[in-house]
C-alpha cells in the first residue's frame, strides 16, 4: 500500500481533477510542468535560498521540556510559527510564486479564510512584483480585519466573496471563477493540499521541507531520524502533509491528525470532516466533505478560522480511510485550554489551529520514551482578539 | 432515436433555454417547461441547483442559492418531473454539478432520468476522462446523451477527442468566462466560432454563455447549430416570474 500520490493523481480512491472544461488548459499546463520545474536545480536553489534567507528556515525543532514533563513523554515542537508571516503557509506560497514565474504568469489569485494564506500570498507577490488578488468571504473580512489590512499594505487587492455562505469555501469558488475568466496570464495559488490534481501533490511537496528538516534535526538531538509520532492539525491539511511527508511510507512512525470539533461533534457547529463527512467532490477533488444527503456542501464551524473548511485534502482522506493516520476531534474549549497551557509552560503563544494539535495530549497517553513531534503550524498573534474574548483578558 | 438527435436534424437554428429548478418558486418547474415549449423553444436545460456552482456567475449562483432555500432537492425535482412527458415533447436535459448526482448514485440517477424521459445530461465538472472510464456504460444503458463543453482555450486535438466521444451536440462555451457575462461578442468570439465551424466536427455545436438577446443569438448561430440562454432568462424570471415567457422568447428569436 502506498500513501503517496499515484501517477493518475489519486491517493487511493481520492483526488483526481473534477474540473469544468474551462479550467482544463490551466490545470493541465500545471500538471505537465510542476514536477519538471520542481526538479530543476535552478528552481531548487532559488526555493532553498528564499526559504533560508527570507522565511528564516530551518525552523527550530524545539524540545519542550516542561510540556514533556507534564505529559510524561518527549515532545518536540516544530516551530513553523517562527517563519516569516507567522505560519507554515509561506513555504507553499514561496514555492508557488516561483512556479508561477517559471510558467510566465503575471497575475496571482488566492483564496483565504482567516487571512493567513492571503497574507502569505500577498507577501510573495510583493517580493516578486506580481499583481495579487485575494478572495475572502465577506463574513471573514469583517472578523479578520488585521489580516485584511496586512494584505492591503502588501499591495494586494482583497475582493469580498458575497456568494453562498460568504466564507472560505465561497472565497475558493470565487478564486476558481476568476481563473476561469482569466485562463492565460493568471496563476492560482491554492492555500492547502486541496483542489484538483496536481495541487494537493504540489503543495505537499513544497511543505515537505518540514519533515525533511525534522529528520536531520531529530538525528542531532535524539540520534535517530524517526519520531514515534507526528501530530498536526488538519484544516485542508497542508501543515500536516508537510510534517508527515517523509514518514508517510514508514508505518513505524504513527501519524495523528487533530480536527476541529467546534462546539462538539453532535452540536451542528463543527468542522470534523472525518466524522461528519463522506465521500464526494469538493473544489475539484474527490475527498471527504461535509454535505447534506443531497450532496450540497454544508457550512462548517470552528473557533479557528484556519480549520473552518468543510473538506480535507485527498491525501488525508486516504490516510483516514486506510487507518494510516489516527484522526482525533478537538473542541473549541479543548483547543483554547491547550493553547493557554503552552503559553504558561513554554512561553509560546500558538495559533488556535495549532492549539488543536496541542490538545491531543489530554486525549491520548504516550509512553515516557516516545518521541512525539508536533507541528506548531503558526503563532497566535492573529488570534489575540479571539483569545481576549474567550478568556476575558 | 433520442429526442436530442432528432431535434438536431431539423433544418433550423435551435434555441435552448436554461433555468434553475426551484426558482423563483419551488413549484415553478413544470409551468416554466410547458411555457417554454409553447413559446417555440427547441430544447430545455433543467438546472439541478448546487451549493457551490464553480462555473457560474452571480445570476445563476443567486438563483441556485434561492432554489435550495426554497427546498429544491434531487428527489423533489424528480417528483415534479414525473409526468412531464404527458405534456412536453421537446428534448429535456438536466444540467447539474457532479456531487449531488454522485450522492444520489450515478446509476440510480440515470435510471430515474430514463423513467422520466430525460434525454441528456450536462455535468460540467465531470471530466471526459473520468466519464469514459467510469460512467459511459451507465449513461448509455439509460440512453442518456452526455454533453461535453469546449472553450476558446480547448486545443484542436482535445476538441477532436471530445467530438469522438460525444453523441449529440458539443456545448461550445463562447468565451473564457463563467456564465452570465453579457458584454456581447467581439472579433475574438467571431473568429473562434469560425475556427470551430471549419473543423467540420461530427457533432453539431450549440453555443452557450453570454447570449442574452436577439443580436447575440444571431451572432452565435451564424455558424453554430444553436444557442443556449441561461442567465438572461433567469433575470427575466426574477422580474416577471413565470409570466410573459412567450414575449421574452419572441424578442430573442424575432420569429
Ligand atoms: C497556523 C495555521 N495552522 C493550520 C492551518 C490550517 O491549514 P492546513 O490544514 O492546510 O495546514 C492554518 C490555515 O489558515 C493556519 O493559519
Amino acid at each position: 500500500m502506498s500513501y503517496n500520490i499515484n501517477n493518475k493523481g489519486y491517493y487511493g480512491e481520492f483526488g483526481g481533477a473534477f474540473i469544468p472544461e474551462m479550467l482544463y488548459p490551466n490545470v493541465e499546463e500545471l500538471r505537465q510542468n510542476y514536477l519538471k520545474v520542481m526538479a530543476e536545480p535552478e528552481f531548487q536553489k532559488e526555493f532553498d535560498k528564499l526559504l533560508k534567507d527570507y522565511v528564516g528556515r530551518p525552523s527550530p525543532l524545539y524540545f519542550a521540556k516542561r510540556l514533556s514533563a507534564k505529559y510524561n513523554t518527549k515532545i518536540y515542537l516544530k516551530r513553523e510559527d517562527l517563519n516569516h508571516t507567522g505560519a507554515h503557509k509561506i513555504n507553499n506560497t514561496i514555492g508557488q510564486i516561483l512556479m508561477a514565474k517559471r510558467l510566465g504568469k503575471q497575475r496571482i489569485i488566492a483564496e483565504t479564510g482567516a487571512g493567513q494564506h492571503g497574507v502569505a500570498t500577498a507577501t510573495v507577490c510583493a517580493l516578486m512584483g506580481l499583481e495579487c488578488i485575494v478572495y475572502m468571504g465577506e463574513i471573514d473580512i469583517a472578523r479578520q480585519a488585521p489580516n485584511v489590512a496586512r494584505m492591503k499594505m502588501l499591495g494586494a487587492t482583497v475582493i469580498p466573496a458575497v456568494s453562498g455562505s460568504k466564507t472560505l469555501k465561497d472565497a475558493t469558488n470565487e478564486a476558481i471563477r476568476d481563473w476561469i475568466n482569466n485562463p492565460v496570464d493568471t496563476h492560482y495559488i491554492i492555500g492547502s493540499v486541496v483542489g484538483p490534481h496536481p495541487y494537493p501533490d504540489m503543495v505537499a511537496r513544497f511543505q515537505a521541507v518540514v519533515s525533511k528538516e525534522i529528520q536531520w534535526q531529530l538525528k542531532e538531538q535524539e540520534g535517530k531520524t524517526k519520531p514515534d509520532y507526528v501530530i498536526a492539525c488538519v484544516g485542508g491539511g497542508s501543515n500536516a502533509a508537510g510534517a508527515y511527508y517523509h514518514f508517510l511510507e514508514d508505518t513505524n512512525v504513527k501519524l495523528i491528525a487533530a480536527e476541529a470539533a467546534g462546539k462538539g461533534i453532535q452540536s451542528g457547529e463543527s468542522a470534523a470532516t472525518s466524522v461528519l463527512g463522506n465521500e464526494g467532490i469538493i473544489h475539484g477533488s474527490k475527498s471527504l466533505l461535509m454535505q447534506t444527503k443531497d450532496g450540497q456542501i454544508t457550512e462548517p464551524y470552528s473557533i479557528s478560522a484556519g480549520l473552518d473548511y468543510p473538506g480535507i485534502g485527498p491525501m488525508h482522506a486516504h490516510l483516514y480511510k486506510t487507518g494510516r493516520a489516527e484522526f482525533i476531534s478537538i473542541t473549541d474549549d479543548e483547543a483554547m485550554k491547550a493553547g493557554l497551557e503552552l503559553c504558561k509552560l513554554e512561553g509560546i503563544i500558538p495559533a488556535i489551529e495549532s492549539s488543536h494539535a496541542l490538545a491531543i495530549f489530554e486525549q491520548k497517553t504516550f509512553k515516557p520514551n516516545d518521541v512525539v513531534v508536533l507541528s506548531l503550524s503558526g503563532r497566535g498573534d492573529k488570534d489575540l482578539e479571539t483569545y481576549i474574548n474567550y478568556f476575558n483578558l | 432515436m433520442n429526442r436530442i438527435n432528432q431535434k438536431l436534424q431539423e433544418d433550423k437554428k435551435l434555441l435552448s433555454i436554461y433555468f434553475t429548478a426551484g426558482y423563483p418558486e419551488l413549484d415553478n418547474t413544470v409551468t416554466i417547461i410547458q411555457n417554454l415549449e409553447k413559446s417555440g423553444v427547441d430544447m430545455i436545460e433543467i438546472g439541478l441547483p448546487f451549493s457551490d456552482p464553480l462555473a457560474d456567475g452571480p445570476t445563476i449562483q443567486a438563483s441556485s442559492t434561492q432554489a435550495l432555500k426554497n427546498g429544491m432537492t434531487t428527489d423533489v425535482l424528480f417528483k415534479q418531473l414525473k409526468d412531464i412527458r404527458k405534456s412536453v415533447n421537446i428534448p429535456l436535459i438536466i444540467m447539474g454539478y457532479f456531487n449531488p448526482i454522485l450522492q444520489y448514485g450515478v446509476e440510480a440517477f440515470s435510471k430515474k432520468c430514463a423513467e422520466i424521459g430525460i434525454d441528456g445530461l450536462i455535468i460540467p465538472d465531470l471530466p471526459i476522462e473520468v466519464y469514459n472510464e467510469a460512467y459511459k456504460t451507465v449513461f448509455e444503458k439509460y440512453k442518456l446523451l452526455n454533453i461535453f463543453l469546449i472553450t476558446p482555450q480547448t486545443s484542436g486535438e482535445r476538441i477532436r477527442f471530445i467530438d469522438s466521444v460525444s453523441n449529440g451536440f458539443i456545448y461550445m462555451v463562447s468565451s473564457a468566462s463563467v456564465t452570465g457575462n453579457s458584454s456581447g461578442f467581439g472579433e475574438e468570439q467571431t473568429q473562434y466560432f469560425k475556427r470551430i465551424a471549419n473543423m467540420k466536427l461530427k457533432n453539431p455545436q450549440i453555443v452557450g454563455f453570454g447570449i442574452s438577446d436577439n443580436k447575440t443569438f444571431l451572432q452565435a448561430t451564424q455558424d453554430a447549430k444553436g444557442a443556449i440562454i441561461g442567465s438572461a432568462f433567469i433575470k427575466h424570471l426574477s422580474k416577471f416570474g413565470t409570466n410573459k415567457i412567450p414575449e421574452y422568447i419572441k424578442q430573442i428569436t424575432k420569429l
